[in-house]
């Protein structure tokens, strides 16, 4: 989609919201990207864009002005199975945009659409970044009493509840992750939200 | 000694101070109405941005810029790319 688009004055940006270097490098040399492809330890980006699963992605147009904000997009059907979202209306959308033959969303519509911060999600984006810190520390226990707090302050956040979970040596695909995901789906909630256009 | 200092870490940036300074701090940024996260034991604290500041920002639709390095330590930003369209993607290994 990069090589395809970025003689029309259009980049792709990726951040990987991972725990390290090291968990994103196999991902980022298989795909040897031409774009810039960066890591996120501390929930940097996901911070400022109140960002809470991936994959998420946004618009941002030739000024720096957010004309498509926070939303559900793959690059491939892969995981559909899995997902319930299929690739082909952003990447079409996508390419519409690029190429100027369509329009972005309008700001009103833009603004409707988002999902702004509460204070209980910066405190649990707080008490994950204690827990960020202390683990680099080495002090895993600590880290985990914050990490958890953090879970029960945003529990619709799943770059802290399965984000951390390679952290305190708890595979992120495995029986625990499936159970949260469960009992998520169960009370009713999506695990991922596609915007409603 | 270990037992007067504090370690902040303000929206990232970490800084070591004396117990009395750091309990100030904390106080403060109580007042501010910022989220703080502590750990007694550790003797250390986490400094967040409100919901309030976070959410005129993005409200504002002018996307927040953010700086981040690459898999070889290069740091990149967001503004390097104005007058470009841009695709930002988030994802993980987990």
């Amino acid at each position: 989609m990069h090589q395809e688009l970025q003689g029309l004055g259009f980049t792709v940006i990726t951040v990987a919201i991972d725990n390290s270097a090291d968990d994103a490098r196999p991902w980022i040399e298989a795909a040897r990207p031409a774009h810039p492809s960066l890591i996120d330890t501390t929930h940097t980006l996901a911070d400022r864009y109140n960002i809470v699963n991936v994959p998420t992605i946004l618009w941002i147009d030739e000024r720096g002005r957010i004309v498509r904000p926070n939303d559900v997009a793959f690059g491939t059907d892969t995981f559909r199975p899995l997902t319930g979202v299929a690739a082909a209306g952003h990447l079409v959308a996508l390419r519409a945009w690029v190429r100027g033959e369509a329009a972005a969303l309008p700001a009103a519509r833009v603004r409707a659409l988002q999902t702004l911060p509460t204070d209980d999600d910066q405190r649990a984006r707080a008490e994950f970044g204690l827990g960020e810190w202390l683990f680099r520390e080495g002090r895993m226990e600590s880290a985990a009493r914050h990490f958890e707090r953090a879970g029960e302050l945003a529990p619709h956040d799943f770059t802290i509840r399965r984000g951390t979970m390679p952290m305190c040596g708890i595979d992120p695909m495995g029986p625990q992750f499936r159970e949260m995901r469960g009992a998520w789906a169960k009370a009713g909630n999506p695990y991922y939200r596609p915007l409603a256009e | 000694m270990a037992e007067t200092t504090y370690t902040i870490i303000d929206d990232g940036r970490v800084a070591v101070l004396g117990a009395r300074e750091g309990a100030e701090l904390l106080r403060r940024a109580e007042a501010e109405g910022r989220p703080v996260a502590v750990d007694h034991e550790a003797r250390a604290a986490y400094l967040g941005v409100t919901a309030r500041a976070r959410a005129a920002a993005l409200a504002s639709l002018e996307a927040p810029d953010f700086t981040l390095p690459d898999l070889e330590g290069r740091l990149h930003s967001l503004s390097e790319h104005r007058g470009k369209k841009v695709l930002l993607v988030a994802y993980a290994s987990w």
